[in-house]
C-alpha cells in the first residue's frame, strides 16, 4: 500500500512536470525549432536576446552530449530553471533584472535598469525591518549592480550585518557579499573583524570555510594580528578543506607583511607532508613565497620536494587530480618552479633534481596543452639551476619542438624558453634562427614583442646593429606608451652597450627621440651630450670635431620637424649653443636665429626656452670672446624681453645673466665662458682663499671673525638672531620640527675659535662688514655659476660630471685595449670576415665553407696564440667551463694588460693570414637578399656555425667537455688541456668573439683617422 | 599571481568580476573596458597570451564568452589558460551542460566555487572532483533546508529531488 501511494506521488509529479513543459510549448508555438537543450532555454525564457544563448562549449572537448531530443539531462536543466525562480535564492524580480540586462541593447540602456534598480534597493533597504530571506536577494541584486560598475555603497553594511547572522546560508551569503563589495582598505572592515573572529572559532567547518575566504580577501595588515593565532589553531583542522584555507590565508598573510608569518615556517614544512594532497599543493604557495625571499635556509626541503615531485609524476596521486591525462600538472608546474629556485646557482640541489627532470621529460607528452606547460617550467627550471648536459639536451630539444609547433601558444613558449637557456649556452639560438625571425615577422604583437625580448637579450656588437633598426622601425609603429617606453629603453640600452660607432650612436639616439622622446628617461638625453661633449678622449680632436659637427648638422635639419619632443629639443638646444659655431661652417646668428626659433615655437614649455637662452648665451659669448661681431637679431631681443619679464625665475636670471655678459669685455667673457669647456671640472675652493685678504682688512677695521655655526649654537645670546651671516651659513633654514634643544646642557665654548682666514679675535656687535665679506664671497660664487650655466647638465645633474667609468660605456673603447697590440694580425682578420658583416661571411663562405673551415680554426688558434700567448691560451682553456662566450670576453679582457711584447711578436706570424687575404674577392660581392639579411640577426651563429658545426673534432671534444663539467673534477680537463684538441676546439668556440673584439677595433678604427684596417697593401708593409 | 579574472562576453559585458588586488571603482571599469577591447578583436590563430599594463593576460573564448586572468608575467603562461579550462569543466560539471544563462542567474554560485578554486590569488584546489564535493556539501545544507521546511518525513522526496535539481 505504502508502495503504490510512493509510486503514485512519483507519477503525479512527473505528469505535472510533463505539464509544464507541454505548456510551455503551447506558449510558444511560433519558435519553430526544438531540438537541442539550447531551445529548452530559449522557450523557458523567450525573450532571452541572442547573445545570452550561447550555450555549448566548444573549443574543449567535454564530456557531456547534447541529445536531439529531451533528455534527462534537459528534464534537469528545465528543472533548474524552475528551481531558479522558486529556490536558487531569487525571486522573479532579480529574474528580470538580469533577463532586462541581457536584452538591454546599449550601455546606457543598461547603465539605467541598474539605476532604477539601485533606487528600489535603497528604498527597500531604508525599511527597518526586512525579512532575512528578501534581504539576502536584495544584496545579490546589490553585488550584481556592483558587478556591473555600479555604486552600491549604502547596501555594504548590511552586507556585514548579515555576515553576522547564524544561519549558514546568510552568512555565507554575507560573506560573499562582503568579499565583493569591500577592499582590505574599507572602513567597515573594523565591523566585520570581530564576527571573523567568532566565525573562526565555530563548530561548523562550513563557517570557518567561510570566514577564512573572508579572512584572504579583506584582513589587512592591522588586523592580521587579531585573527593570526586562530588561523595558525585551524592549520590542525581534521577536514581538510579548512586546512587548505588556512594555509592560503597564511599566504595572503605572507604578501601583505612577510615579518608577520616568518615564525610560522615549520607548519608550512608539516602541512607538506599533509595527507591530503589538496593542502600540499596549497602549502607550495607560501613556500614559494618564502623561498624567493631567501631560498639559502630552505635548502634541506630539496629532497623532499624532489621526492614529492617523483611521486607525483609516477601518478600516485588520487586520480582526482588528473587533467588531461597528466598527473597534478599545477601541483607539478609549482614544485617545478621551487625547485628551480632552490637549484639556481647550486650544484648539491641540482644534483638532486636531474633524475626527476629527465624523468618528466620523457613522460610528458607533449599533445596536450597542460603536458606543455610542464615541459615549459621544466625547462625554466633546467636554465635556472646549475646546468648539466643530460637535462640540457632534454630542454633544447624540448624548446625546438616548441619552436617547430604551429600553435601560436607554443611558439611564444618557445621563445620564452630559448630566451632563457642562450644564457647558459648561447649557441642553442643558431639552429632557431630561421623560426625566431618567423616570429618576428608574425602578425601577432604578443609573439613579437616576445621575439623582441629574445633578441635583446642576444644583442652582440656583431648584430647590435640589426636589432637596434628593426627595434626603433617596430617602436615608430606602435601606440601603446607603456611598452613604447620600454622598447625605447632597451634600444638606449644596446645603443649605449654596444654601439659600433659614435656616429651610429648619434643617429639612433636622434632617432628614439624623435619618435619616443618624451617617453624616455632625461639620463639618457645627458648621456648624449656628454658623448658629443666627450668624444672619444683626448687623442683624436679631428675625430671629436668631425662628430659634432656631423651632429650639429643633423640637428639643425631636424629642427625642420614640425613637432619635436622637449627632452630632444633640450639636447639640441645645448649641442647647438655649445658646437653650433665650433667649426665655422654656420655662422652666429644663423644658429641664434634657430634657437630663437625654437625658443619661440615652445614657448610654454620654460625648459626648453631656459636651454635655448643659455644656448644664445654661449654663441654670444664664444663669437665675442673670439673677437667676432655678432649683431642683435630684433626676435633675439624680442625672446630676450620677453624672458626678462619672465614669471619663471630661473629664466629670468638667465636673461640678466645673458645681459650682463654682454656688457663684459671680450676677455672676461673668455674667462667666464671658455668655448668647449663643459667637460672641465669646476673647481670651487670651499675654504675662499682668495677672500683672506679682504676679511683681515676688515677685521683689522673692526669686523667681528667669523664663528662657524656649531661655535655659534652655543653662544647665540651673543649674536642677534637676526644677523646675516647667520642666515647666509645655515644653508637648510627651513622650518625646523624637532624640538629646540635646551642650551643648558651645550657647553660654551672655551673661546671663540678663529675660523681659517680669520686670525684677529676682536669682538665687536658690528656685523655689517661680515655679511659685506659674505655678499663678496656670494658675488665670487656666482662667477662659477656663470660658467656653470655654460653646461647647463652639469648644474644640473651635479657640479661635477662623472667621468670614470664613462669609457667603458662605448663599445669600441672596451674593445679597443685588448686589440691594440694586435693592430697589424686584426687587420687581416678583418679583411677576411672581421669588417664583413656576419651575412656576407655566410654567402660567401657557403660554398667555401667546407675547405674553409680548417684554415680558419688554424688561423684562430695561431691568432690567439699571438694575441694572447702560450700562457692566455692555456688560460683560456682553464676557464671554459661553462660559458664559453663570456668566459672568452673575460680571457680577452685579463690579457689586456700585458701587451708591448705580443705586439712585438705578432708580425712574426704571416702565413694563414695571407692565404686569407685572397677572400675579399669573394665577400665583396654580396648580393642583397632580404631573407640573408634577417639572418643577419643572428649574425654570430653565422659565424661560428662555420667554427664548430661540421668539424667532427669540436663535436667529438666539445661532448666529453660538456660532460666533464658536471662531474666533481672539472680540473681534470685542464690537465689534460694540452691535448691540441681541446685546445683548438676551445678557441673555435671563441672564435666569433674574438672576431668582435676584431671588428669592433676596426669600425672604432675606421671612425678615427688611425691607418685603414682594410687595405691589405698597409699590412704587406708591415711585414715587410 | 593572479590580479583579477574577468567573464566578458562577447559585448563586453561583464559576467563575472573577480578582484585579487584592491583596486578603485574607476580602476576596475577601466581594467574591465582595456582587457576587453584587447581581447575581443584577437585572431583565433594568435596567441593566448596579451601584454596588459606590466601583466599579463591570460584569455581563453568558450562560444560567446571570454573566460581572462591577469597574472604576473614570470608566471606559466600556458598553466593559467588550462587552469581556465579547468574552471570551465568544473563550471560545466556543476551546472552540468553550462551555458552563459547558467552563469548569469547563479553569479553568486559560480563566485562561490571561484573561491574554491582560487583564493587569495593562487590555485588553492585543482581536483575537480574536491570542489564538486564541496560545492555539493554547501548546495546539500540549502536543499536539507527546504525539504525540512516544506515535507516533512517523505523519503521519496530524495527521488523527487532527482527531477528538480
Amino acid at each position: 500500500m505504502k508502495n503504490f501511494l510512493l509510486w503514485c506521488c512519483k507519477l503525479a509529479m512527473s505528469l505535472c512536470l510533463m505539464f509544464t513543459v507541454y505548456l510551455n510549448l503551447l506558449l510558444t508555438q511560433t519558435t519553430p525549432i526544438r531540438t537541442s537543450p539550447v531551445c529548452f532555454l530559449f522557450l523557458y525564457s523567450t525573450s532571452t536576446p541572442p547573445d545570452l544563448i550561447q550555450i555549448s562549449l566548444k573549443p574543449p572537448p567535454l564530456p557531456f552530449s547534447s541529445l536531439p531530443f529531451p533528455s534527462m539531462e534537459q528534464l534537469k536543466s528545465l528543472g533548474r530553471e524552475l528551481a531558479m525562480g522558486s529556490q536558487g535564492g531569487s525571486s522573479k524580480e532579480f529574474l528580470d533584472l538580469v533577463k532586462s540586462i541581457g536584452e538591454a541593447r546599449s550601455k546606457s540602456e543598461e547603465d539605467r535598469i541598474i539605476l532604477r534598480e539601485l533606487e528600489t534597493l535603497r528604498r527597500r533597504l531604508s525599511d527597518p525591518d526586512i525579512p532575512r530571506r528578501k534581504m539576502k536577494e536584495y544584496l545579490l541584486r546589490l553585488a550584481y549592480a556592483e558587478m556591473l560598475g555600479h555604486d552600491a555603497s549604502f547596501g555594504y553594511i548590511h552586507a556585514v550585518k548579515m555576515a553576522h547572522d547564524d544561519n549558514i546560508m546568510l552568512k555565507r551569503t554575507g560573506y560573499l557579499t562582503v568579499a565583493l563589495f569591500l577592499d582590505d582598505g574599507h572602513d567597515l572592515i573594523i565591523l566585520i573583524v570581530n564576527t571573523i573572529q567568532k566565525d573562526l572559532r565555530s563548530d561548523n567547518y562550513l563557517v570557518v570555510c567561510a570566514a577564512l575566504v573572508a579572512v584572504c580577501k579583506l584582513i589587512n595588515e592591522e588586523t592580521i594580528p587579531a585573527v593570526l593565532p586562530q588561523v595558525v589553531e585551524l592549520l590542525n583542522h581534521p577536514k581538510e578543506a579548512v586546512r587548505k584555507k588556512a594555509v592560503m590565508a597564511l599566504h595572503r598573510f605572507h604578501q601583505k607583511s612577510p615579518s608577520s608569518v616568518s615564525h610560522l615556517v615549520s607548519n608550512f614544512r608539516k602541512r607538506l607532508c599533509d595527507n591530503d594532497p589538496g593542502v600540499m599543493g596549497a602549502t607550495l604557495c607560501p613556500l614559494f613565497d618564502l623561498i624567493s625571499d631567501d631560498a639559502s635556509s630552505y635548502k634541506d626541503l630539496v629532497v623532499s620536494l624532489v621526492s614529492i615531485l617523483k611521486q607525483v609524476a609516477e601518478k600516485r596521486l588520487p586520480t582526482t587530480y588528473d587533467y588531461h591525462h597528466m598527473p597534478a600538472p599545477f601541483i607539478q608546474i609549482k614544485l617545478l618552479k621551487i625547485l628551480a629556485l632552490l637549484g639556481s646557482g647550486d650544484k648539491q640541489a641540482s644534483n638532486h633534481m636531474y633524475a626527476v627532470l629527465t624523468e618528466i621529460f620523457r613522460k610528458c607528452e607533449s599533445s596536450s596543452n597542460i603536458g606543455n606547460a610542464i615541459l615549459y617550467e621544466c625547462v625554466c627550471c633546467v636554465s635556472s639551476i646549475y646546468p648539466n648536459p643530460k637535462v640540457l639536451d632534454a630542454a633544447i630539444e624540448a624548446t625546438s619542438k616548441f619552436l617547430k609547433s604551429e600553435s601560436h601558444n607554443l611558439k611564444y613558449m618557445g621563445i620564452d624558453a630559448l630566451g632563457r637557456l642562450i644564457r647558459i649556452n648561447p649557441d642553442i639560438a643558431e639552429e632557431h634562427q630561421l623560426a625566431v625571425i618567423d616570429c618576428l615577422e608574425d602578425p601577432d604583437d604578443t609573439l613579437k614583442r616576445k621575439t623582441f625580448e629574445l633578441l635583446y637579450k642576444m644583442t652582440k656588437s656583431t648584430n647590435v646593429e640589426v636589432i637596434v633598426d628593426r627595434m626603433i622601425d617596430y617602436m615608430i609603429n606602435i601606440t601603446d606608451n607603456h611598452y613604447k617606453t620600454e622598447i625605447a629603453s632597451r634600444c638606449v640600452e644596446l645603443a649605449e652597450q654596444f654601439a659600433p660607432s659614435n656616429q651610429w650612436f648619434i643617429q639612433i639616439m636622434n632617432k628614439v627621440f624623435e619618435h619616443a622622446g618624451d617617453l624616455v628617461n632625461p639620463r639618457v638625453a645627458h648621456n648624449l651630450m656628454r658623448l658629443i661633449a666627450e668624444g672619444f678622449g683626448e687623442d683624436d680632436e679631428g675625430a671629436d670635431t668631425q662628430l659634432r659637427s656631423s651632429a650639429v648638422a643633423s640637428y639643425l635639419r631636424i629642427l625642420g620637424e614640425p613637432k619635436l619632443p622637449s627632452l630632444f629639443l633640450q639636447v639640441i638646444c645645448w649641442v647647438l649653443g655649445e658646437y653650433g659655431t665650433a667649426d665655422g661652417r654656420h655662422s652666429g646668428s644663423y644658429i641664434v636665429g634657430k634657437l630663437c626659433d625654437v625658443a619661440e615655437a615652445h614657448s610654454s614649455d620654460d625648459t626648453v626656452k631656459a636651454y635655448a637662452v643659455s644656448a644664445i648665451m654661449k654663441i654670444f659669448a664664444f663669437e665675442l670672446a673670439a673677437g667676432r661681431k655678432v649683431e642683435m637679431l630684433p626676435e633675439c631681443q624680442t625672446l630676450i624681453d620677453e624672458v626678462l619679464a619672465s614669471h619663471s625665475t630661473d629664466l629670468q636670471q638667465r636673461a640678466y645673466e645673458f645681459q650682463a655678459l654682454l656688457a663684459l669685455s671680450p676677455q672676461a667673457i673668455e674667462n667666464v665662458m671658455p668655448p668647449d669647456a663643459s667637460c672641465e671640472d669646476i673647481e670651487i675652493e670651499t675654504s675662499l682663499p682668495f677672500l683672506s685678504n679682504y676679511i683681515n682688512q676688515a677685521i683689522e677695521n673692526g669686523a667681528r671673525p667669523y664663528i662657524s655655526e656649531s661655535e655659534r649654537l652655543g653662544t647665540v645670546n651673543t649674536i642677534t638672531p637676526a644677523s646675516a651671516s647667520h642666515y647666509q651659513q645655515d644653508p637648510a633654514h627651513s622650518l625646523r620640527f624637532e624640538a629646540y634643544e635646551l642650551p643648558k646642557p651645550r657647553a660654551p665654548p672655551p673661546s671663540i675659535q678663529p675660523s681659517s682666514r680669520s686670525s684677529l679675535p676682536t669682538i665687536s656687535s658690528d656685523l655689517v662688514p661680515v655679511s659685506e665679506a659674505t655678499y663678496t664671497t656670494r658675488e665670487e660664487q656666482h662667477n662659477p655659476k656663470v660658467q656653470t650655466l655654460a653646461d647647463q647638465i652639469s648644474a644640473e645633474i651635479g657640479v661635477r660630471l662623472k667621468l670614470e667609468g664613462v669609457q667603458k660605456k662605448w663599445g669600441q673603447q672596451t674593445y679597443s685595449s685588448p686589440s691594440a697590440p694586435s693592430t697589424s694580425s686584426s687587420s687581416t682578420q678583418k679583411a677576411t670576415n672581421g669588417m664583413v658583416t656576419s651575412d656576407t661571411i655566410r654567402q660567401s663562405s657557403l660554398d667555401s665553407r667546407k675547405q674553409q673551415i680548417p684554415e680558419v680554426s688554424a688561423e684562430k688558434q695561431r691568432l690567439a696564440a699571438s694575441l694572447f700567448g702560450k700562457k692566455a691560451a692555456e688560460r683560456k682553456t682553464q676557464g671554459s667551463t661553462r660559458r664559453p662566450a663570456k668566459e672568452s670576453q673575460h680571457a680577452v679582457a685579463t690579457s689586456a694588460p700585458e701587451p708591448p711584447e705580443e705586439k712585438v711578436v705578432v708580425p712574426a706570424v704571416p702565413p694563414p693570414d695571407l692565404l686569407d687575404l685572397n677572400e675579399p674577392s669573394e665577400t665583396a660581392t654580396p648580393t642583397i637578399d632580404p631573407f640573408k639579411q634577417l639572418e643577419g640577426l643572428l649574425g654570430p651563429a653565422a659565424g661560428s656555425d662555420v667554427a664548430s658545426a661540421p668539424s667532427p673534432s669540436v663535436g667529438a671534444v666539445k661532448t666529453p667537455d660538456l660532460m666533464s663539467m658536471f662531474t666533481d673534477t672539472p680540473s681534470i680537463v685542464d690537465s689534460k688541456s694540452s691535448d691540441k684538441g681541446v685546445v683548438s676546439s676551445t678557441i673555435a668556440k671563441k672564435g666569433p668573439n674574438v672576431k668582435e673584439a676584431l671588428q669592433k677595433d676596426a669600425t672604432a678604427r675606421q671612425v678615427g683617422v688611425t691607418p685603414s684596417g682594410n687595405n691589405p697593401n698597409l699590412f704587406k708593409d708591415l711585414l715587410g | 599571481m593572479i590580479r583579477f579574472i574577468l567573464l566578458q562576453n562577447r559585448q563586453g559585458k561583464t559576467r563575472l568580476a573577480k578582484y585579487y588586488v584592491p583596486l578603485e571603482d574607476s580602476e576596475k571599469h577601466k581594467v574591465e573596458y582595456e582587457v576587453h577591447r584587447l581581447v575581443v578583436n584577437r585572431d583565433p590563430k594568435f596567441t593566448n597570451f596579451v601584454e596588459f599594463r606590466t601583466h599579463k593576460v591570460i584569455y581563453r573564448r568558450y562560444a560567446g564568452l571570454f573566460f581572462s586572468m591577469c597574472v604576473d608575467i614570470t608566471d606559466n603562461e600556458l598553466a593559467y589558460l588550462e587552469c581556465i579550462h579547468l574552471f570551465v569543466e568544473i563550471l560545466d560539471h556543476f551546472f552540468s551542460n553550462v551555458c552563459e544563462l547558467d552563469l548569469v542567474f547563479n553569479f553568486h554560485k559560480v563566485y562561490l566555487i571561484l573561491d574554491e578554486f582560487i583564493l587569495a590569488g593562487e590555485l588553492q584546489e585543482t581536483s575537480k572532483r574536491a570542489i564538486i564535493e564541496r560545492m555539493g556539501e554547501l548546495e546539500n545544507i540549502y536543499f536539507r533546508a527546504m525539504r525540512f521546511a516544506i515535507v516533512i518525513f517523505t523519503p521519496w522526496l530524495k527521488d523527487l529531488a532527482f527531477f528538480s535539481w
